[in-house]
């Protein structure tokens, strides 16, 4: 047996924080919204941010590469502009990890924030405080645990997909060929041993992370109680 | 001065209900907005405070609050809100509540002292009791120097004993910072303690007005006091009856004949007068029962 090459796992862990970061930053606006409007508009748009829950990774992959390939007019100016090539690289990878996450970042921080105490949020606005400014000191400390599962979750479930990276990143080594792909290809050629080695590890990553997230949510309940 | 002709469909327990008012202010009054509770008292309250819309209009001391063209956001109209949960920002500190609002450390200070709160200006809200919570919302509405303070029953949730102190606070705050007033409350001992105007809202509508002696004191004509409370029992006794009604938090029983029995139901609110004779007062004989 070979050595083990930790390469996939890098990859994962560095494609899984990117995605998360860009995440925060773009859910979070997207969840105060949607936790504070009326709009008749918002089932719409809750729907589409939950669909790549439901849809088959495979679909969305499509979709994805479709969309970014150099045949479709967006890949097109992005290469012919920037000299950016989308796909089957990891670049594409973060782009299609942050459509496939998206609402493993935005339904934890929506019911946060959909939980939080409407008073203190027009306190904030009656002392002469804006929207923004009200999300970054008022709503988002007090919603840690939820901010603390979306972040979570979210790194957690970006390190686990598969069929996204496959049809949008193939499996290219150092590039695109993340942990979950490794896996496939161990299978693939047989390679039993590599394949129980990288599972195992992943099992107790996932598992870690979770129990993280359950310990941290628990003492953080205890805190309030206390208090 | 504060002018408000404000109409508003509201959505209650019992269906739509039309909320029509017009009101106008004195500048440094304190007035309580009374009424059962789906009246709109507190819409009315949230109004004012620009936390909820409304066609008509609202115009404070020249400036247009709400018209046709739109509603100035809670932001910009500088006022001071006190909620009845408190609304204090948990991840802040007692003074970081108040310097959220602005800045003003000195001002803090002072507020933080006339209410008795310095000493704990470094505890989290969550670690305090519920007044010392209350005291910390009204010294943090006051922290931007409001003409106009809004209060939605900030005292419902107290025990009597500390009720009596913040009422006590609020006077004082109210009269060191030359704020009008307007504060929603059920309780008329502290209307009378703290108003000087009474305004009475029933079914979206304005049924009262005046001063809380006017209002709150149910005595007419040639009546020397009355009582209002809930009828409880007819006990008849030989032959004549016995009402047993409650008054607050005390029993009473009146003796009555046939038809005035026959008059009242069980359930009914009553109220207990007399003419003739001059009641006297003593101190209670345990110190007074709370229930």
């Amino acid at each position: 047996m070979e050595a083990i090459d930790f390469g996939p796992f890098l990859l994962s862990f560095k494609l899984a924080a990117l995605t998360t970061l860009i995440l925060f930053i773009v859910a979070l606006p997207v969840s105060w919204w949607l936790s504070q409007t009326a709009c008749r508009c918002k089932p719409f748009v809750e729907a589409v941010t939950s669909l790549p829950i439901v849809l088959p990774p495979s679909v969305l992959g499509f979709y994805i590469l479709y969309a970014l390939s150099y045949n479709s007019p967006l890949g097109a100016f992005f290469e012919q502009t920037f000299g950016i090539k989308l796909v089957f690289n990891f670049t594409g990878l973060v782009i299609a990890s942050v459509f496939y996450s998206f609402p493993f970042m935005v339904q934890p921080l929506q019911s946060g924030f959909e939980a939080l105490n409407k008073s203190m949020l027009e306190a904030s606005y009656i002392s002469g405080k804006g929207r923004a400014e009200t999300l970054l000191r008022v709503a988002l400390p007090n919603i840690k645990p939820a901010l603390m599962t979306a972040l979570i979750v979210t790194f957690a479930h970006t390190v686990g997909e598969f069929g996204v990276v496959l049809m949008v990143g193939g499996s290219i080594p150092g590039e695109t060929k993340v942990a979950s792909v490794a896996i496939y290809e161990m299978v693939e050629v047989m390679d039993y041993t590599t394949a129980h080695i990288y599972s195992a590890i992943m099992v107790a990553q996932s598992f870690v992370v979770l129990l993280g997230v359950y310990l941290f949510n628990q003492r953080q309940n205890r805190r309030i109680g206390v208090a | 001065m504060i002018e408000l002709n404000v109409h508003k469909m509201l959505q209650g327990s019992g269906g739509e209900m039309p909320l029509d008012i017009t009101l106008s202010i004195r500048e440094k009054s304190f007035v309580a907005l009374a009424g059962q509770s789906g009246s709109g008292k507190t819409t009315l309250l949230r109004l004012l405070a620009g936390l909820e819309r409304a066609d008509g209009e609202i115009t404070v001391a020249g400036e247009r609050w709400l018209d046709r063209k739109g509603m100035m956001p809670p932001q910009k109209r500088g006022i001071g809100f006190v909620f009845q949960d408190y609304a204090l920002f948990p991840n802040m500190s007692v003074e970081q509540n108040l310097l959220y609002v602005n800045k003003d450390r000195a001002h803090a200070a002072i507020l933080l002292e006339m209410t008795g709160l310095l000493e704990l200006k470094n505890r989290l809200p969550g670690t305090l009791s519920g007044g010392q919570q209350q005291r910390v919302a009204l010294c943090r509405a006051l922290m931007n120097r409001p003409k106009l303070l809004l209060m939605d029953e900030p005292l419902s949730a107290l025990d009597p004993a500390m009720r009596l102190k913040l009422q006590h606070d609020i006077l004082t705050l109210h009269k060191a910072f030359g704020m009008t007033t307007v504060m929603v409350s059920h309780d008329p001992s502290e209307i009378y303690r703290l108003a000087e105007r009474v305004v009475v809202l029933e079914h979206g509508r304005i049924v009262h007005d005046g001063s809380p002696s006017e209002v709150l004191l149910r005595t007419s004509g040639s009546q020397k006091f009355t009582l209002e409370g809930e009828l409880l029992d007819i006990i008849r006794a030989d032959v004549i009856y016995i009402a047993v009604v409650a008054i607050g938090q005390q029993i009473v029983e009146v003796v009555c004949d046939k038809e005035e029995a026959a008059r009242f139901e069980v359930g009914q609110t009553v109220q207990v007068s007399t003419k003739a004779f001059a009641p006297s007062l003593h101190p209670a004989r345990d110190g007074g029962r709370q229930l």
